[in-house]
C-alpha cells in the first residue's frame, strides 16, 4: 500500500482522463472484435456475428506467410546491423572527445527525426544513382537506418550512467581489451542492448513508409495489409493478422520497458 | 639500488597544457611517497603515468628498473586504487576482488580463497556475497584496496583515496593505510591535495605546482624548511614574508616564512612587530588570528583559551629568530 496518497483528483478530471484512454485504445480494440466477424467484405457495426474461421483462413494464406517471414528476417537482421553499429557509435561518442562529436551524435539520431518519406525518398534515389536493385538488403539498410538510433540513444545513456573508471581499473587489473569488453563493458550495458533492440525489432516490424519507397516487389507484413484493405474479400484476415502485429510489437516494448525501468528511459520509442 | 619508480625528465602534454612538465623523480622501493599538489598541477597526471593511462610526451619512466613506455597498463605490476574506487556494480565483492586473478586465468576455488584472504587483510572478513551498492563509502573503499592487493602489486597507486570519506573515517583510514603498508612493504604512491594527510602518511612527500615538483622531501624537510614561496604557503598556509621584511627583522634580503604557531602576541608598547588584530576564528584546539602589519597580511594560531586582544586592537608581535626561514627562492 502507497502511504503518500494524495488528495482525490475531482470528477471530472477522472471522467476527462477516461475519455482520453478510451479515444487511444477503444479503435484498436475494434479491430480486434472485426477480426471475429462473420462479415467479410465491409465492416459492418455491431458484426452480425461471431467466428473464428478467418484464423484457420489467415493459416492458410501462403501471402500471410511470405510477408511475414519477410518482416521477420528483415527485423532481425536490421536489429542485428543497428545492434553492433549503434553499440560502436555510442562508444565512441561518450568515450572519448574528438572533433565533430556532437555533430556525428546529431547525424545519428537524425533518421528518427526526420519523417520516414524524407529518408525513404533519399534512400530510393541513392539506391536508383548507384544503380542497385531494390531487395530483401535494400529494405534491410532502409530499416537500420533508424534502427541504430534506438540502440544508439539507449547505449548512449548506459555507457553516461557508467564509469569512465571501470575500464581503467579493468585493464589495471590486468584484463585486456577484449576481456575488459567481455567482463565489464558487455555485463553492464546488456539490458541497455536488449532493450534497444527489441524497440528496433518492433520499429522494424511495423514500418510503412521506408519500406515502401525501399522495397521492389516484395511485401513486408504492413504493406500486405495495406493492399489487403482495398480487396473487399477475406477482410477479417487483415484483422487477425493485425493482432498478431500488435502482439508481436507490443511484447518487446513492454519486456524492454520492465527491463530498463530503474533509470533508463526508452528512447526513440515514440516513431 | 633501483627505483620503484623512476621518472626522468617526463613530460605530457595535451595540446598547449604542460600537465607534467620535466619531472625528475625516483620512488625508493617500500617507502610511503606521496604526491601533494592543488588540483591541476599535475600529481595525477603523474599516477596515471605510472599506471599506464598516460604516455609520456618526453622522457622516460621506469618500473623496478623495467622500461614502462609503451607498455599498457595490463602488463604493468602496478595496481591503483581509484578516486570514485571504480568497483564493478554487476559483480558482488568476492568478484571484484577475485577479478585480477580470474583475467589471468587462476582457478575459481583459489582465487577466491586469495580473495577471502584480501578482504580479511582489509578488515571486511564475510562481505563477499554483497554487491558494492549495498556497502558504505569507507567499506567500498576497502574492497578497492582489497581488489588492488590481492594482485600483489610492486606498486600500489591511490589517487585521492580518502577524499570522499568524513573526517573521523577519514583520520582511520590514515592510520590503517599507514600500517598496512608498513606491513606488506609494498610501495605506495599516493595523491593527494590535503596537506595535512601527505605529512601525517608519507615517508616523503612532492609537492607539485604548475607541472613540476617544487620541492621533494620528508614532511619535517617540507614543513620546516620550505624552498618556495608556493611550498611555504601550500603546505600548513606558513606566512610568506617579502624581502623587505625579512631584511628589517633578519637582516637578509630574501624571502621568508614564518609558521602561524610561531608568532606570539604581546601588548602595544613591547619590541617587535607592530601589527593590528583584524579577526578572530575559533577553531576548536586552537584560535586562528588574522593580523594587519603594516599592509602585510600575516596569520598567527595560538592555543584555545588564551587571553586575548580585541578585534581591532592594536598589538605586537614577536618570535624566535630561529623559526623565519629563509627560503632559495629570490626576488
Amino acid at each position: 500500500m502507497r502511504s503518500d496518497r494524495g488528495p482525490s483528483a475531482p470528477i471530472g478530471l477522472k471522467l476527462a482522463a477516461t475519455g482520453g484512454l478510451l479515444f487511444l485504445h477503444l479503435p484498436i480494440l475494434l479491430i480486434f472484435v472485426y477480426a471475429f466477424t462473420t462479415e467479410e467484405k465491409s465492416f459492418v457495426w455491431p458484426p452480425p456475428g461471431l467466428t473464428t474461421q478467418w484464423f484457420a483462413v489467415t493459416w492458410n494464406r501462403p501471402d500471410v506467410w511470405q510477408a511475414l517471414s519477410l518482416s521477420v528476417r528483415v527485423a532481425a537482421i536490421s536489429t542485428a546491423i543497428a545492434l553492433i553499429l549503434g553499440t560502436l557509435c555510442a562508444a565512441a561518442v561518450s568515450r572519448t572527445k574528438f572533433f565533430g562529436r556532437e555533430t556525428i551524435s546529431l547525424l545519428v539520431i537524425l533518421p528518427i527525426a526526420l519523417p520516414g518519406i524524407i529518408t525513404g525518398i533519399a534512400l530510393r534515389s541513392a539506391f536508383a544513382l548507384a544503380e542497385i536493385p531494390f531487395s530483401f538488403w535494400t529494405i534491410v539498410l532502409g530499416h537500420a537506418t533508424f534502427c541504430v538510433v534506438v540502440v544508439y540513444n539507449n547505449a548512449v545513456a548506459r555507457f553516461r550512467r557508467t564509469s569512465g573508471s571501470m575500464i581503467e581499473a579493468s585493464m589495471d587489473l590486468g584484463a585486456d581489451g577484449f576481456q575488459t569488453f567481455r567482463h565489464v563493458v558487455l555485463p553492464n550495458i546488456a539490458t541497455a542492448l536488449l532493450a534497444g533492440g527489441m524497440l528496433a525489432f518492433a520499429l522494424s516490424f511495423d514500418e510503412v513508409i521506408v519500406t515502401t519507397f525501399t522495397a521492389g516487389q516484395q511485401q513486408t507484413v504492413p504493406i500486405w495489409m495495406l493492399e489487403e484493405l482495398i480487396r473487399p474479400r477475406q477482410r477479417p484476415v487483415t484483422n487477425v493478422v493485425a493482432m498478431v502485429v500488435v502482439l508481436v510489437t507490443l511484447l518487446p516494448i513492454l519486456a524492454a520497458y520492465y527491463l530498463t525501468r530503474d533509470g533508463d528511459q526508452i528512447a526513440g520509442s515514440g516513431k | 639500488m633501483t627505483s620503484a619508480v623512476s621518472f626522468q625528465n617526463v613530460s605530457r602534454h595535451f595540446g598547449s597544457v604542460r600537465a607534467v612538465d620535466a619531472v625528475d623523480l625516483d620512488i625508493v622501493p617500500g617507502e610511503f611517497f606521496a604526491m601533494l599538489g592543488p588540483s591541476g598541477s599535475g600529481k595525477t597526471t603523474c599516477l596515471r603515468l605510472i599506471a599506464g593511462f598516460e604516455q609520456p610526451t618526453a622522457g622516460s619512466i621506469a618500473i623496478f628498473g623495467e622500461r614502462a613506455e609503451g607498455v599498457p597498463p595490463y602488463r604493468r605490476n602496478v595496481n591503483t586504487v581509484f578516486q570514485d574506487y571504480a568497483l564493478f556494480p554487476h559483480l558482488n565483492v568476492l568478484d571484484n576482488v577475485a577479478y585480477g586473478l580470474m583475467v589471468k586465468g587462476v582457478g575459481r576455488p583459489e582465487r577466491q580463497k586469495a580473495a577471502e584472504e584480501a578482504l580479511a587483510l582489509v578488515r571486511l572478513p564475510g562481505y563477499g556475497a554483497r554487491r558494492p551498492g549495498q556497502l558504505s563509502g569507507g567499506q567500498r573503499q576497502r574492497v578497492a584496496l582489497a581488489r588492488a592487493l590481492v594482485n600483489q602489486p610492486k606498486v600500489l597507486l591511490l589517487d585521492e583515496p580518502l577524499g570522499a570519506l568524513d573526517l573521523k573515517l577519514r583520520e582511520n583510514m590514515q592510520e590503517e593505510l599507514k600500517s598496512l603498508q608498513k606491513a606488506l612493504g609494498i610501495t605506495f604512491v599516493f595523491v593527494t591535495h590535503d596537506q595535512g594527510e601527505a605529512l601525517s602518511m608519507a615517508d616523503r612527500v612532492a609537492v607539485f605546482n604548475d607541472g613540476k615538483i617544487m620541492q621533494i622531501g620528508t614532511p619535517e624537510d617540507i614543513y620546516q624548511r620550505p624552498k618556495t614561496r608556493f611550498v611555504a604557503d601550500f603546505v600548513g598556509s606558513s606566512n610568506v614574508l617579502p624581502p623587505d621584511f625579512v631584511q628589517r627583522y633578519a637582516g637578509q634580503h630574501r624571502w621568508g616564512s614564518l609558521r602561524p604557531e610561531s608568532i606570539r602576541i604581546g601588548r602595544a608598547n613591547g619590541q617587535g612587530v607592530a601589527a593590528r588584530l583584524v579577526s578572530t576564528n575559533y577553531l576548536g584546539a586552537t584560535t586562528r588570528l588574522a593580523l594587519d602589519a603594516e599592509g602585510l597580511r600575516l596569520h598567527a594560531i595560538v592555543p584555545a583559551g588564551a587571553a586575548l586582544p580585541r578585534e581591532g586592537e592594536a598589538v605586537v608581535l614577536t618570535f624566535n629568530r630561529e623559526h623565519l626561514h629563509l627560503m632559495d627562492e629570490l626576488g
